[in-house]
């Protein structure tokens, strides 16, 4: 099996650079979220449309992206 | 271009493609997202999970040596196979499995360049059942450990007191200056925010490409040359927990050939969360410099 339809985009959601990684593998789509800086892994679906998959990886990553507290320097 | 200090330890997707079912060759997934695997993985490639079985489960460390040696001939490695590990998130944890078996003295291990994202943008063929390696026929026996690419505590603090060494602190600027206790997004980790006094702040990513893959050397000479890294200079790499630290300790002693370059896996939640110790905030005194 191969992945198709693969794209990279980047947003902001609550402040943060999000980046989002969306492919197709047989019949699901995959959506990852990932920090852009550090680039840790947020949130990743898999589900029957595209979006769906892109939906629910960005509300999943604006939940845990709204708790971060930035602390003053 | 010029090359690597040690090319031999990268491959590209393409080698994987054409040898990666070799006899001799075994490759291996670690990713941070240890899910990521069963979507669908390079094909014949087997699975590490980091956080169970390339560390200490019990107590915090790497993993011991009586279980590196089974891991690796329960994975069908010998003295003599050729490993390639890769990973999601540009190979953070690929390149921590590789930390650890050059501490363990494995002879052949290699990266594969760009890891799973490049995999997976160029449409590779991916297997969506599980590999399984069969036993290799002798035990496994590794050597070490070698604690000269391993920095510890001690050493740390000694390094900050004395400038022994250039310390890179490759987090996110935000977690550097203390903004942020933990990448965002993630739990807190720690009680103090900020860095260890002096240190340098290049994020491990300034490392790549927007593909995945290592700069060029001549970018990478650029990036910590003005740092002040050279191939002699002694260099302590940090982060968090010791894995984004590992990617950077990688490319500093493979790919530009530095010799003493350390990784201090302890990282930020060590020295974030000990009492009495030293923490820095803002942007880094040489950035205040100049």
């Amino acid at each position: 099996m191969k992945p198709e339809n693969y794209t990279e985009r980047k947003l902001e959601i609550a402040g943060w650079q999000v980046n989002l990684t969306v492919y197709q593998l047989g019949e699901k789509w995959h959506a990852k979220a990932d920090n852009v800086s550090p680039g840790a892994s947020l949130a990743r679906v898999v589900a029957d449309t595209r979006e769906d998959a892109e939906q629910r990886a960005l509300a999943r990553a604006e939940e845990l992206l709204s708790r971060t507290r930035r602390h003053a320097v | 271009m010029a090359t690597y200090a040690h090319p031999e330890v990268l491959v590209s997707t393409a080698w994987v493609a054409d040898h990666g079912k070799d006899a001799n060759v075994r490759v291996v997934e670690i990713d941070v997202d240890t899910k990521a695997y069963d979507e669908g993985h390079v094909p014949g490639a087997i699975a590490w999970a980091w956080n169970t079985q390339l560390c200490d489960t019990v107590v915090r460390d790497i993993l011991p040596k009586d279980k590196f040696e089974a891991l690796m001939t329960q994975s069908g490695i010998g003295a003599d196979t050729t490993v390639v590990l890769y990973g999601d998130n540009n190979n953070w944890f690929a390149a921590w499995a590789f930390w650890q078996m050059k501490m363990y003295g494995h002879k052949d291990v290699r990266i594969m360049d760009g890891g799973r994202k490049k995999w997976l943008s160029e449409g590779r063929d991916l297997d969506t059942q599980p590999s399984t390696a069969s036993p290799a026929s002798t035990a496994y026996q590794a050597s070490g450990p070698d604690y000269s690419i391993r920095a510890f505590l001690a050493q740390v603090h000694q390094a900050e007191k004395s400038n022994g060494a250039i310390l890179i602190d490759v987090r996110s600027p935000q977690e550097f200056t203390g903004e942020i206790l933990a990448p965002p997004g993630l739990p807190e980790t720690c009680q103090r925010g900020g860095h260890i006094p002096g240190a340098h702040s290049v994020p491990w990513g300034k490392a790549c490409n927007e593909d995945g893959t290592f700069k060029s050397l001549e970018d990478l000479q650029k990036l910590y040359g003005a740092e002040g890294v050279s191939e002699s200079t002694p260099v302590i790499a940090y982060c968090r927990i010791g894995e984004r630290s590992s990617h950077t300790w990688f490319v500093l002693k493979y790919l530009l050939g530095v010799r003493n370059v350390q990784n201090y896996d302890g990282s930020w939640t060590e020295w974030g969360n000990l009492v009495g110790a030293p923490v820095e905030k803002g942007v880094a005194r040489q950035a205040v410099r100049a």
